[in-house]
């Protein structure tokens, strides 16, 4: 037994210190190893991700051709790229078409729908919940080659779904209403998320606060004004920019109307997929990615610093 | 077993945070050790550091003779009992408890045999097949230290054994880890904030304070002769009456009050010293009459600690605090006098006990 | 009173219009394959399983499927080992410039999109040699989604108190051993999401594929449904509604699935 108030005994020191130093974090498993773990990913993400947008900006710098004599041999051309880019109608056409398919589907059309319907489900449990959330989610998880042709089927002139049930046989909407038809699809595709989103964002609206305000006497509308829009304002910042972000991306309209007719529907990221690889102006091509990937940017910089400033 | 040996250990973190600054320390063989400090003291650093999960910035670590200031955790033969007890959750008792053996390259059937005699002795056999996630905190509790024991290790440290515990469950514990530490003579260096669990457990203790200690001792020494102030003011559960005082002769002015210069200190002190009178509420006798060397106020606040008041006294407008039994408690606002044991009291210079 | 039932109409009426939106559109996809001869219009289905005849009997259909297999299933194998390496270091291992390392991939992955890159990653893949390779698409895939796969196992890890590492390793455990004993159990929820994530995300993709496969006995069901629609001619609707079925059902398994086994977590919603 421990003799409680005996003076230590001095010990023998059997071996001198080395003075070797080791890695002190969690699992020992020191820089050097920590590199060889990280270098394989950092490598694919460099060569498949990195480079790619490094050189596109170079590539948006070249007169560089899918066939002919420019394939061959590409020739450095400044800014002309750019500036024909500026100057093309059809670009600014793209753009604002893009535009409108941000804003319709993605900053209307998702976020109403996804609030209203996360709102209205908020305190309920049970079938309804799960049916009306799982068939939105559906609509979100399914491959966006099926949901497209679907839709090919739902909107058909003559045969269509929509139309019978309207009763206006005939109604050509992907000719006559392209843009519509694109929106109202990727509102259909996409509010899932925002339905998830606003969802988990109402859960952290403390309950006690909504049950004070209605003690107070204020109607719904006042107690979304009041109490749950401050709550959430985070949320609605985030959800709208990586929507938008996705939306600006998005290469699914191609699946469903592949631009036409006649471009009415031809968003810059089909827009990008005419020009490079079908007419084979790579050169052309990339100068309009390099314009997209600067979009992407100033939006991801807004987002990232909405992060920080949260955390 | 084996004694543990510390020759001026300095941590220094990266940005220049001192944890432990050249710190002397000699656990001999078979001691219950106790580190005790206020959150953010370097009393787990100092637990991890023997442990060789921080590594040391100067200085030495010997465990039983050997110099392991530069051995890997693993190869220091010893185990360790983590706060969150660190139990594997994909693996069942038995197998947690297997799994210093595992490491060891034990046999399968060899190792699950020492895991069952381990758990049937902290009384876990009819939970050997279960997940930690369905077991109380107790029963983690003991898992985890039924892991140490099958290591066999020289020493154990144990990192806030008892804070996860409810406080009932605490108390019995206590004794419990105490009566086990005495059966397997096992030296044990465990980390507290908790003075009463120190005082309780230890053999011996080390009180830190900002990568110092500022005392080593029993738990006897250190409750009745704190050291310093910053000891006399953390051990004990009600704090240490410390109190401005100046010499007068051979006796000290405190609060107005004459009371006589303590045993300890008598002989060291100079007419006129400015110094701080320390003594324990349980080291005060409390009378409602008058006394010679005694502090008398009003009773301005009472509170029941069970079996004995704590009586609070404003004496001149400084508050001075003293235990008395049941049965004896004065009424409030009533004139009462407290005389401190002459033999108990203190007097602190510059913060040190004064003392031959 | 007449408040409250206002309300009710008001809500069910709204929910069901809004269900009939969301409905209409895969209503389709349930009845036409189990229609004789189906038309673009939703009839009520004579359950009849004569379709999938026509789709044993395709000479891609089937085989595009497996296409879409093999590339989701080596995308998520490269995806979760690479990624949960990757990440175990960053979260345990002060390596110098880990943060800003990590504030660069997630810039990245949300910056560089399919769109945005199409251009460059189709000369990359004519360059390396790696048009209509099955590697070369798995290559570049992985690629693009690593950055968001390491910061979700990332969360994973540092979610996962450091003592049981530090609990092996005072027991004597080597660094490989902790992994292998502790780590990869404990997080194994986290690689099981991450896996499940990869998959759907490969197996829906099209914009890949199209680009970088022309080879239709290597493509996989993404392009070749979207060819069986826009091919010249009538389309051949008992291929369409039972390939789409066929093509859809694995990824609504896996939902239901992850749903039913984690509780669909949120994961600060990367899905593309």
């Amino acid at each position: 037994m421990a003799q409680v108030t005996s003076p230590p005994e001095p010990a023998e020191v059997v071996s001198p210190a080395p003075a070797r130093r080791y890695s002190s974090d969690a699992a020992g498993l020191g820089r050097l190893r920590a590199g060889a773990f990280v270098a394989p990913a950092l490598a694919l993400i460099a060569v498949f991700l990195v480079f790619p947008a490094l050189w596109v900006i170079y590539l948006g710098l070249t007169n560089y051709r899918l066939t002919g004599v420019a394939a061959a041999e590409p020739q450095f051309v400044g800014l002309d790229n750019f500036v024909k880019a500026l100057t093309d109608p059809e670009f600014w056409d793209s753009t604002w078409l893009t535009f409108q398919f941000v804003l319709g589907s993605a900053v209307i059309g998702q976020v109403v729908l996804g609030f209203t319907l996360a709102w209205m489900l908020k305190d309920r449990r049970g079938t309804l919940k799960s049916v009306v959330e799982g068939l939105v989610i559906l609509a979100w998880i399914l491959p966006s080659a099926v949901v497209s042709f679907l839709w090919v089927a739902l909107l058909d002139r003559d045969a269509g779904t929509l139309n019978a049930l309207l009763g206006i046989p005939g109604f050509a909407w992907l000719l006559d209403y392209p843009m519509l038809s694109i929106i109202i699809f990727n509102t259909w595709r996409g509010t899932a998320f925002s339905m998830m989103l606003y969802g988990a964002a109402l859960g952290n609206v403390p309950p006690s606060h909504l049950e004070s305000a209605r003690l107070a006497g204020a109607s719904g509308w006042q107690q979304l004004r009041d109490v749950v829009f401050p709550h959430i304002r985070g949320h609605i910042l985030t959800n709208l920019l990586l929507i938008s972000l996705w939306t600006f991306n998005d290469f699914s309209p191609f699946l469903l109307t592949a631009g036409g007719p006649d471009g009415k529907s031809e968003v810059l990221a089909v827009h990008v997929y005419k020009v490079a690889l079908q007419n084979g102006d790579l050169g052309y091509g990339a100068a309009i990615s390099t314009v997209i990937l600067l979009i992407n940017l100033v939006v991801a910089v807004f987002y990232l610093r909405l992060l920080r400033s949260k955390k | 077993m084996a004694a543990i040996e510390l020759r001026g250990l300095t941590k220094v973190y990266p940005g220049g945070v001192k944890a432990l600054d050249s710190l002397d320390l000699t656990v001999p063989d078979g001691e219950f050790f106790a580190l005790l400090g206020p959150s953010g003291c370097g009393k787990t650093t100092l637990l991890r550091t023997i442990a060789g999960l921080e590594t040391a910035t100067g200085g030495a670590v010997v465990i039983g003779g050997r110099d392991v200031t530069g051995v890997q955790p693993g190869g220091r033969d010893i185990a360790m009992v983590f706060q969150d007890y660190a139990l594997f959750p994909h693996m069942d008792v038995s197998d947690n408890i297997a799994y210093p053996l595992r490491i060891k390259k034990v046999a399968k059937a060899a190792r699950h045999a020492k895991a069952a005699e381990v758990g049937a002795r902290l009384g876990l056999e009819q939970l050997m097949d279960r997940r930690p996630g369905q077991l109380s905190g107790g029963q983690q509790q003991r898992v985890a230290l039924a892991r140490v024991m099958a290591t066999q290790a020289q020493a154990f440290l144990f990192d806030e054994p008892l804070s996860n515990l409810d406080a009932r469950l605490r108390l019995e514990a206590r004794t419990f880890l105490k009566k086990l530490q005495r059966e397997l003579g096992v030296t044990t260096v465990f980390v507290t904030h908790d003075q009463a669990e120190a005082l309780a457990m230890a053999d011996r203790m080390a009180v830190m304070e900002a990568g110092h200690i500022r005392q080593i001792g029993t738990p006897a020494e250190v409750f009745q002769r704190p050291a310093n102030t910053f000891v006399a003011g953390f051990i004990g559960s009600t704090p240490m009456n410390l109190l401005d005082a100046v010499v007068r002769g051979d006796t000290l002015e405190v609060a107005g009050c004459k009371v006589p210069v303590p045993a300890s200190a008598r002989g060291l002190l100079t007419d006129g010293e400015k110094l701080v009178y320390g003594v324990r509420p349980e080291y005060m006798t409390y009378s409602a009459q008058p006394a010679d060397g005694s502090l008398a106020g009003d009773v301005v606040i009472l509170e029941n600690l069970g079996a004995s008041h704590l009586v609070t006294l404003d004496v001149d407008d400084v508050l001075v605090q003293a235990v008395v039994p049941e049965g004896h408690e004065p009424a409030l606002g009533e004139r009462g006098h407290a005389v401190p044991r002459a033999d108990r009291a203190l007097v602190y210079r510059d913060g040190e006990l004064v003392s031959a | 009173m007449t408040r409250t039932w206002a309300g009710r109409i008001g809500f069910y009426t709204l929910i069901a219009v809004l269900l009939a939106f969301f409905t209409i559109p895969l209503l389709w996809l349930a009845a036409a394959p189990f229609t004789s001869d189906p038309s673009y219009e939703v009839r009520m289905p004579d359950f009849t399983f004569e379709n999938f005849q026509t789709i044993i009997e395709h000479p891609y259909a089937l085989w595009s499927l497996v296409n879409s297999l093999i590339l989701a299933i080596g995308t998520a194998l490269l995806v979760v080992v690479l990624s949960a390496l990757a990440a175990y270091a960053l979260s345990r291992v002060r390596i110098p410039g880990r943060d800003a390392l990590l504030y660069a991939l997630l810039l990245l992955s949300s910056i560089i999109t399919g769109t945005a890159a199409m251009v460059p990653l189709f000369q990359l893949a004519i360059e390396l040699n790696l048009i209509d390779s099955h590697t070369g698409l798995i290559l570049i895939m992985t690629g693009g989604l690593l950055p968001a796969a390491i910061f979700m196992i990332k969360d994973f890890m540092d979610a996962t108190p450091k003592s049981y590492e530090e609990s092996a390793r005072v027991f004597g455990a080597s660094p490989l051993q902790i992994v292998r004993h502790v780590v990869t159990p404990v997080v194994r929820p986290g690689l099981a999401t991450i896996a499940v994530w990869t998959i759907a995300n490969v197996w829906g993709n099209f914009l890949m594929p199209f680009l970088l496969l022309s080879d239709v006995e290597k493509q996989p069901a993404a392009v070749i449904m979207y060819t069986l629609y826009t091919e010249g001619g009538q389309a051949n609707l008992k291929v369409l509604s039972t390939f789409g079925l066929l093509y859809s059902v694995p990824v609504v398994l896996m939902y239901l699935f992850v749903s039913k086994k984690y509780g669909f977590r949120f994961h600060g919603g990367i899905k593309r």
